[in-house]
């Protein structure tokens, strides 16, 4: 992680920039957003490279693993299935008596491997990123998701923004314990302040989505 | 009657008792019952000198207050022995079953199998080799105390009857066991005693509640690893990353510095070399086992890896090894065609028993003598190597039974390693208790499981659909080579552990040839319930439920049809079942589909069948029927509760995650996460055990359940898929 | 070693132990109250599942630090529980333990689950029970004892 792959990053949403393969992909839906734009907006192409590493986010095992359209939750890096046959159950918490929070605390409990944080839930499936068959959505179709309001629990742009800032258990994806053995778990590959700058960038561009 | 318990009775009545009775200082009375001529003990004893009764209250104390406490000579580890033993006894002592008390038996002579000399668990022995004991036990005190009572009321015993702790005599006078037992104990030991007749009993073959029930569903009773004694600590031991391995140096400074810990030191082990934590607590004994920096030589042993394995043992398996059964003409399989024949190549991985309550001894070294407390099945073999350990005789061993959370097998082992490490700890600290406590990934990881397997059968199909000839090489570890029960076990050259449930099929196969190889490999193995009976049952009731399919027959009556014609027990269990069972076999709904399974092992019939779906590509078992031939049932709930949940651990090697494998010498699994064995969801929703009516002598319940389920299940599974299962466990339906 | 003040079953407590030590062990060590036991350590067996703070919680991956003043249920309150009660005696009733190891926890599942959800369905159990192992499996007759204890609780409501 850190600078190299950042680097890279910067690289392809130059190379987006330069093609402007993705240009236009996402037409501006308030007036706010239009009048944002107006002043400083970043371009769409800029937009589409920053959500491109907010995708890159959103689709790290500690984010994906608790975005799934399955009836339970993933675990691990390789993203396999919860063990102990752990179950979504009608609120995204759990069962009565195997519920997240008979395991996972407020917060990371890192003598015996449990993550933790507060309210710990898996997303809803209307916020799913991957398909039943736990293959990994594609960028735009989880763009689409996440910026459809039906979907996101009427979250805006800025409101995306707050809470990639600001909801623990996206802030715990950035400080994520360690496992049972000692070793600490696999960062995503962005730091939370780049995660959200990009979302504000993304925001800020109104939006865009890849084709 | 099989041919096991013909033997049990023989030796039985052949045999001389030995009986002592005394009073209690409070006024009890206390009896003690020794069957001299142990048919496997390692030492000749003479007939003539009895065998030391210690301690003196052996089998049963009649106290003051009428409470009566009845010895149980077995672990009690969820078989049941605990209550089924207590039954036997009270029925013929006519004792008031709300007044019965159990209690485990240390290790002691008087407590040895009447027909092994060896105090043990195993085999589902116990209640066959047992029931003729606690009988006479039982008579044996009844009669002292009507002579006591006779003797009171000046009345001939034969005017006086029995009946729930109470002699009654003629004219209406009774008195309580309790106030007679002190002049029992002065009474004459009967010479012979007469049994009940089997009409009379009150609880033998009713189903009477476990005694155990109310303390394990309140917390209250203490298994091994819930001891706690003054100045105890705990001990853990890290061992090697590969089986035998050797400590080259180690790095204990970050494990000293854990508050609670004492001492970290290497030890011998009985494979290879380990380093031992001593500390206040779990905790702190497992943080800093778990922090040791150890530096293993592994280059001096032999790295199994499961693939490998897999690869050598299919090459043997197309070998003819050291022949265990042969009928008829051995070449006759190579007469077949190929479009006559079957070819089947089987795999089983190695499973671990993983009982709930892990592996723990709590030793306490006083010099001369020591107090040791395990929740054992082999009593006699731990205590011997506690004392050889410790330089001390085995009598100098106090050793408690405990009350253990499962074992399955895991708890028999020959070389005492558990017994043995917790002794070479607590030799070091002398008066301290040292509980040496394996921690779940130790017990995933130590060795010790069923051996991996592989079968390679060749069937010669005759024009009728019927097997006339039939092919078998087995491929597996020997469980106990090396071990003392290997003269016993191993005949030449064969481990009958392993071909057990083929060599002794009750399937009429003309030309019938098992033969077994049995590898060295680096990897510690045991018996795990039901031992040979779970692969081999396997093998035979899948290609069995094959040959039916081949010939268009009813599984049921295929069965029938090839079973021998002495085979009567079977042949009862698999009619009951098939009555049980014909009404929703034939009603199920679409995509379920009935699997049949029978099996005959431990002197115990079984015949299964299932009902299962596939979802979410696993099998769904939704009703298990089962009819059992057990001979005459002590305790019917027992039993059934046996065969309800038996069916379940049976199940453990269909699990997705039913395997030990590994790679490189290493274990590749570390706890439930990676190898799993039935939750709730897995299991039977409902299960249906039906007993069939006998007063034959009794034959045991643990071990038989396991052998039928997973050959039902994937029978069942093979109707709805159209595939066979032939390698476990079973990853995709 | 820290101070932690503990309300175990109504009673206060206060041992001084490492943060970071499961209240399994704090439970079993230092309260000397061995009734919810050691399974695995992962929380992938549910032997050591106690309620705190009202949810049934696996004691073996909670370290003390975390435990604030969220009051601690285990199975040895349960014969006072208006619920654990009732469940205890369908377990004894239908017979249901064999080596009886992981029953604390089972119990200790089902009064959560109970008081949840007093009338659970077949398909309640076994989501709300999937993760309680039990090595003699003996889930046939904890099923049936639910479905009794939940039963004898709905005739006790009515009364």
């Amino acid at each position: 992680m850190g600078m190299g792959l950042r680097r890279t990053l910067q690289a392809a949403s130059l190379a987006l920039i330069t093609c402007g393969a993705w240009a236009g992909a996402s037409s501006p839906s308030s007036a706010r957003e239009a009048a944002a734009r107006a002043s400083a907006a970043p371009s769409s192409a800029m937009g589409l490279a920053a959500w491109q590493q907010v995708y890159s986010v959103l689709i790290s095992p500690r984010c994906i693993d608790c975005h799934t359209a399955t009836d339970y939750p993933q675990q691990g890096d390789d993203r396999h299935r919860h063990f102990a046959n752990v179950v979504r159950g009608p609120e995204g918490k759990g069962v009565p008596a195997l519920q997240c929070v008979t395991c996972h605390q407020e917060s990371n409990a890192d003598s015996t491997g449990v993550p933790g944080g507060r309210g710990w839930h898996l997303a809803p499936l209307s916020m799913r990123w991957q398909d039943p068959s736990e293959k990994v959505m594609s960028s735009a179709e989880v763009c689409r998701a996440i910026t459809d309001r039906s979907k996101n629990h009427g979250l805006d742009g800025p409101g995306l923004v707050k809470h990639h800032e600001e909801e623990p258990l996206v802030r715990w994806a950035f400080q994520p314990g360690r496992r049972i053995d000692g070793t600490p778990r696999t960062l995503p590959p962005l730091t939370h302040d780049e995660l959200v700058a990009a979302t504000r960038t993304w925001v800020e561009a109104g939006l865009p989505c890849p084709q | 009657m099989s041919a096991a318990t013909r033997l049990t009775n023989n030796l039985l009545l052949g045999r001389r008792t030995f009986l002592r009775v005394s009073a209690t200082v409070a006024g009890g009375l206390i009896v003690s019952l020794h069957f001299d001529l142990p048919l496997l003990a390692q030492e000749a004893r003479r007939a003539d000198s009895p065998p030391k009764v210690d301690p003196p209250n052996a089998f049963v104390e009649i106290r003051p207050d009428g409470k009566i406490v009845i010895m149980v000579n077995r672990l009690e580890f969820g078989q049941g022995i605990q209550t089924a033993l207590p039954m036997i006894l009270a029925e013929e002592m006519d004792a008031d079953w709300s007044q019965v008390i159990a209690e485990l038996a240390p290790a002691a002579d008087v407590y040895k199998d009447p027909l092994y000399g060896f105090q043990m668990v195993g085999s589902s022995s116990s209640i066959s080799h047992s029931f003729q004991q606690y009988r006479e036990l039982g008579a044996r005190a009844r009669a002292m105390l009507v002579a006591a009572a006779a003797q009171r009321w000046s009345v001939p015993p034969a005017q006086c009857r029995t009946e729930a702790s109470v002699v009654h005599g003629p004219g209406g006078q009774a008195a309580r066991y309790a106030e007679l037992a002190e002049a029992a104990a002065k009474q004459a030991v009967p010479a012979t005693v007469p049994l009940k007749d089997p009409s009379r009993f009150r609880l033998i073959g009713r189903g009477i509640r476990r005694l155990d029930s109310r303390s394990k569903c309140d917390g209250s009773l203490k298994f091994g690893l819930d001891l706690d004694l003054p100045g105890m600590k705990t001990a853990m031991v890290a061992r090697p990353p590969v089986f035998g391995a050797r400590v080259n140096h180690f790095d204990d400074r970050d494990a000293r510095r854990i508050p609670g810990v004492h001492d970290v030191f290497e030890i011998p082990l009985v494979r290879g070399t380990g380093v031992a934590v001593l500390a206040d607590r779990f905790w702190a004994a497992k943080q800093a086992r778990d922090g040791l920096k150890i530096d293993w030589d592994v280059s001096a042993v032999e790295h199994p890896d499961s693939a490998r394995l897999l690869a050598k043992y299919r090459d043997l398996a197309r070998t003819p090894g050291k022949v265990a059964a042969s009928r008829g003409n051995e070449k006759k399989i190579d007469t077949f065609d190929a479009s006559d024949r079957i070819v089947a190549e089987y795999d089983f991985p190695y499973l671990a028993h993983t009982p709930m309550e892990p592996l723990n001894t709590t030793i306490r070294f006083d010099g001369d003598r020591a107090e040791a407390w395990a929740g054992s099945q082999f009593q006699t073999a731990d205590q011997a190597a506690i004392a050889d350990v410790l330089g001390l005789k085995p009598e100098q061993v106090t050793f408690h039974t405990v009350m253990a959370g499962g074992g399955f097998g895991r708890r028999a082992t020959p070389d005492s390693h558990v017994a043995r490490e917790a002794a070479t700890i607590a030799k070091r600290f002398r008066g301290t208790p040292v509980k040496l406590v394996w921690p779940r990934e130790d017990d995933v990881q130590g060795g010790y499981y069923r051996p991996m397997h592989v079968h390679r059968v060749e069937i010669g199909v005759g024009p009728d659909g019927m097997p006339l000839a039939w092919r078998h090489v087995i491929v597996g570890q020997s469980i106990t080579a090396g071990t003392p029960f290997e003269s016993l076990i191993v005949k030449d050259g064969v481990d009958s552990t392993a071909v057990e449930g083929t060599i002794d099929t009750l399937y009429d196969i003309p030309n019938f040839h098992v033969s077994a190889h049995h590898p060295t490999v680096n990897v510690p193995v045991l018996w795990w319930r039901s031992v040979g009976h779970a692969h081999s049952a396997f093998v035979m009731e899948t290609l069995v439920d094959e040959l039916a399919t081949r010939a268009k027959a009813d599984p049921v009556a295929y069965r029938r049809k090839l079973l021998k014609a002495d085979a009567k027990k079977l042949r009862a269990a698999l009619d009951l079942m098939d009555q049980k069972s014909a009404t929703w076999r034939t009603t199920l709904p679409p995509g379920h589909a009935a699997g049949i399974a029978c099996h005959e092992g431990f002197g115990t019939a079984v015949a299964c069948a299932v009902d299962v779906s596939i979802e979410n590509e696993r099998p769904r078992i939704h009703r298990v029927t089962i009819a059992v031939g057990l001979g005459l049932a002590v305790n019917p709930l027992g039993v059934e509760s046996q065969f309800q949940a038996g069916v379940g651990f049976g199940l453990t090697q269909l699990m997705a995650k039913g395997a030990i494998t590994l790679k490189d010498g290493r274990v590749e699994q570390r706890n439930f996460d990676g190898y799993t064995p039935p939750y709730i969801v897995d299991a039977p929703i409902a299960v249906d055990v039906h007993i069939v009516p006998s007063s034959e002598a009794p034959s045991g319940s643990g071990e038989p359940p396991v052998p039928v389920i997973s050959p039902a299940v994937v029978n069942a599974l093979t109707r709805l898929t159209g595939r066979r299962y032939r390698s476990l466990p079973l990853v995709t339906v | 070693m820290a101070t932690y003040k503990l309300t175990v079953n109504g009673q206060p407590k206060e041992v001084a132990v490492d943060p970071a030590t499961p209240l399994l062990w704090v439970l079993r060590e230092e309260l000397k109250m061995t009734g919810t036991k050691y399974g695995c350590g992962i929380a992938a067996c549910g032997a050591c599942t106690v309620h705190l703070g009202g949810i049934a919680t696996r004691s073996c991956v909670v370290p003390v630090s975390l435990v604030a003043a969220r009051p601690i249920l285990t199975i040895e309150a349960m014969a006072e529980d208006p619920v654990g009660r009732f469940v205890q005696d369908a377990w004894v009733e239908h017979d249901v333990v064999q080596c009886g190891y992981c029953q604390g926890g089972q119990i200790m599942s089902v009064v959560a689950l109970l008081k949840a959800m007093p009338k659970p369905t077949h398909a309640d159990i076994e989501e709300s029970m999937g993760g309680n192992l039990c090595r003699c499996a003996t889930y046939v007759r904890i099923r049936e004892a639910i479905k009794a204890a939940s039963q004898q609780l709905e005739e006790q409501a009515r009364r």
